[in-house]
């Protein structure tokens, strides 16, 4: 049908208008939530850093098995029953139990209210799969607890890397978890990620721990080495107070000895604890361990009751404000490794933006031209259609607040180039249907009805590609895909609304007309 | 229009894409494709020299000493810019990056690190696998649409097609050793959407042709389409041509291998349209019955 409502051409206007204000809003500058939006340029157009980090979930795996074992030790002891031979090995722990107790010992684990191995209602699992030889039991993570542990660890690394990130206080900085033990942080603008990349490649465990001396350790010691790691020390593995214990952290200048230090405060038990032991370790040294190697190790002079210390160290006055940060926002359960890192600098993104439009601008013109060439007057329908698309396709990005990237401008312009096709077929279809027919809005009434399965074939081809990008790209190639995929659907509407709405008007004024098309 | 003749040379491009298949395929197998830092995992910089100081041989040299496993520097885009390739990737250091410069601009003075890409291993592995999977996965959904819209004998044609376009545009990549990245999967994914695209304008024409003309051959029959749709065929090919032909020259050194795999495939799509998919039905000996079985049933 050529006829089209006054309603329906009504519609049509307005809803073109206003989805071409959006795209028009990008280049102007009102102050208005809701009527300024801008499309959100990519990493690889503003310039930043992409970083994907991997939680190493070993040690967190090694360190909840430990205290399971204690755990169990404690538990079966209160029952009463006697359990020998721990030993953690292959992330799994190992125990013997005598003959008579083996049954009760299998029910207290296998049980469904089990206290010391809980059961998953909801995924028909218990924390630890049991397998049980003789009177050899071993207890290893099921499929399930293995999930909420790191879920667990990576909840509270990404509270971490936020407090972190925040802290150094780039321009909205964009931190998502990927998977059950990835985080991705986006930073836009950051032409050098290293200060970042250094602060979240520590873990940030403190502790504080005597030096041993040739005494007897109930603990027991451990052999450490010193930061600069030019000596080593043996430390008593009695932990004195960790970093959970500091509420604050700040870098400071020590008026005596005039080094930058970091001076910290302690809460009220990690204070009652410090007091304690320095109290009673006056003359000995004390060590101050990041990440299992020492910062250095003071004489202990006089107690320290306050709350309040000093960590001195060979500290810049950066390094110094790096490490206050690093103890203010807490520790990471387990350490993080760098797996993928992008960075544009801030110039190339420019060059890129300029080099996208660039050409999109001529392969516009060069496409625009042909279309004028060879269908003259449709020609210009056809360019008008192609317009309308652009502001349409470019404003439902910005409304939609979508991610613009350099081969997203690339979608943009193939778009251009691939948009024109409908309209091409609509147009060869008339050719041929005005060489039987006389009538020419009887011929332009069954151009559109003939080639329209053609032409919705032909874009969902396209739009199969799209989608399965979208799901599958990442990054740059997701923003390929969307402006493919938003393009095919402003390109149907462009052409079956816009395009036919002129056609129809120009077919009806001129219907008398020879060779119309 | 004048009626060309397609039909005549079937055999002879046949045998042509027959030949330009065995040798993409031998060199995929002996040759391999040349993947970026996407895919095999390594360190990726861009970097921008002043005008005096840097050649390729001196920056080669310089990266050698470090180091840093197997090294390849090429000029990118202008005599300023270079691009450097390396195996060892080590983002975990966050000075690595630093102490490259610092000893990149001992040697050759001053440099401004303008685009850095590290892939561990891992990731690498892991978006080899998701490409792959991307491809086949279009490739099948394809596959599954046209066997919905059309006859077997159809789906064949495209589908043959389509694996025809993606074998050589991989294969003409691999003879040159052209780099294969993100990038370039997104582009063979547009090209099997675009290789389609074409096949089933085609093919629509070539079924409406079967139900109009009960007493013409098959042979002649493709012929009849293939003319009719032809300067839609030129126009759409030419228009998405120019589209791109800017984007490759206009638009910067990291769209070059996209568009450049793209423009490849345009060019083996509406080809393969023609010379591919229409012959398949000929050999298939497609006739009014075809359709008109499926219809009734």
């Amino acid at each position: 049908m050529l006829y089209f409502s006054k309603l329906r051409v009504f519609s049509v206007l307005i809803f073109t208008l206003i989805i071409s204000y959006f795209t028009i809003s990008n280049f102007t500058k009102i102050d208005d939530d809701y009527f300024s939006k801008n499309i959100k340029l990519g990493l690889d157009l503003q310039g930043g850093s992409y970083l994907l980090l991997e939680i190493d979930n070993n040690p967190v795996i090694v360190q909840r098995l430990q205290s399971k074992v204690l755990e169990l030790k404690k538990f079966f002891k209160d029952k009463n029953i006697k359990i020998r031979n721990f030993s953690i090995k292959d992330q799994s722990i190992f125990f013997d139990v005598n003959d008579i107790e083996k049954k009760e010992v299998l029910s207290l684990l296998d049980d469904d209210k089990s206290e010391i191995n809980p059961y998953f209602q909801q995924f028909k699992s218990h924390e630890f799969d049991i397998e049980n030889e003789d009177n050899s039991f071993k207890l290893t993570y099921s499929d399930y607890g293995l999930v909420l542990l790191k879920k667990s660890s990576l909840d509270q690394a990404i509270e971490t890397v936020r407090r972190r990130v925040d802290e150094v206080g780039t321009n909205e900085p964009n931190i998502l978890k990927r998977g059950n033990d990835r985080i991705l942080v986006e930073l836009p603008g950051l032409d050098d990620p290293g200060r970042i990349k250094s602060l979240l490649g520590k873990t940030a465990n403190l502790t504080f721990q005597f030096v041993a001396n040739n005494q007897e350790q109930s603990f027991g010691t451990e052999l450490l080495q010193y930061e600069s790691g030019d000596r080593e020390a043996i430390v008593s593995k009695r932990i004195i107070i960790s970093g959970d214990n500091l509420v604050d952290a700040k870098p400071t200048m020590n008026n005596q000895t005039n080094e930058t230090v970091v001076s910290f405060s302690l809460d009220r038990v990690g204070a009652r604890k410090f007091g304690k032991a320095t109290s009673s370790g006056v003359g000995k040294s004390l060590a101050i361990i990041l990440d299992g190697k020492i910062i250095s190790s003071p004489t202990v002079q006089e107690p320290i009751v306050g709350g309040n210390g000093q960590i001195s160290g060979d500290f810049t006055f950066q390094s110094a404000t790096d490490l206050a940060l690093l103890l203010r926002s807490g520790a990471l359960p387990a350490p993080l490794n760098i797996i993928e890192e992008r960075t544009v600098g801030p110039d190339l993104g420019k060059d890129s933006i300029n080099a996208g439009i660039m050409s999109l601008i001529i392969g516009f013109i060069l496409v625009v031209a042909f279309m004028f060439y060879k269908y003259r007057f449709f020609g210009l329908i056809a360019n008008l259609a192609l317009i309308s698309n652009l502001f349409l396709l470019v404003g439902i990005l910005t409304l939609f607040e979508a991610t613009l990237t350099l081969p997203g401008i690339a979608g943009i312009i193939l778009t251009v180039g691939m948009a024109v096709d409908a309209n091409v077929l609509i147009f060869e279809r008339i050719k041929e249907e005005l060489k039987n027919e006389n009538n020419s809005i009887v011929a332009f009434d069954s151009g559109y009805t003939k080639s329209r399965t053609t032409i919705l074939d032909a874009n969902i081809t396209t739009l199969i590609a799209a989608v399965i990008l979208f799901f599958m790209g990442s990054g740059p190639i997701k923003g390929f895909s969307i402006t493919l995929g938003i393009g095919i659907l402003t390109t149907l509407f462009s052409v079956y609304f816009i395009a036919r709405l002129i056609t129809a008007y120009y077919v009806i004024k001129n219907k008398h007309k020879e060779k119309l098309i | 229009m004048k009626t060309i003749y397609f039909n005549k040379f079937y055999k002879s491009f046949n045998i042509l894409s027959g030949i330009l298949i065995i040798v993409s395929l031998v060199f995929l197998v002996f040759k391999g494709l040349n993947f970026g830092v996407d895919f095999k995992g390594g360190t990726l910089i861009e970097l921008r020299t002043d005008k005096s100081s840097a050649n390729i041989t001196k920056i080669r040299d310089s990266f050698n000493q470090m180091n840093l496993g197997d090294v390849s520097v090429k000029n990118f885009g202008n005599e300023t810019d270079f691009v450097v390739k390396f195996e060892k990737q080590n983002s975990n250091d966050p000075k690595f990056i630093d102490e490259l410069k610092t000893k990149l601009s001992n040697s050759i003075g001053y440099v401004d690190f303008r685009r850095v890409e590290n892939v561990g291993p891992k990731v690498s592995a892991e978006l080899l696998r998701s490409g792959v999977i991307a491809i086949v996965l279009s490739l099948a959904a394809m596959l599954l649409y046209i066997w919905i819209r059309f006859e077997w004998q159809f789906s064949l044609g495209a589908i043959l097609a389509l694996f025809h376009d993606v074998i050589i545009t991989l294969g003409v990549f691999s003879v040159f050793s052209l780099e294969i990245n993100l990038s370039i999967v997104a582009a063979v994914l547009t090209i099997v959407g675009y290789s389609m695209n074409d096949t089933v304008v085609i093919f629509d024409r070539v079924r409406e042709n079967l139900r109009k003309y009960a007493d013409v051959k098959i042979f002649e029959l493709t012929n009849i389409s293939i003319n009719e749709t032809l300067s839609r065929t030129i126009i759409t090919s030419v228009t998405t041509l120019l589209a791109l032909l800017s984007i490759f020259i206009f638009g910067g050194e990291i769209l070059k291998g996209f568009s450049l795999a793209m423009i490849l495939g345009v060019i083996f799509g509406t080809y393969s349209s023609i010379y591919i998919a229409n012959p398949v039905l000929v050999s298939l000996k497609v006739s009014q019955r075809t359709i008109v079985k499926e219809e009734k049933e």
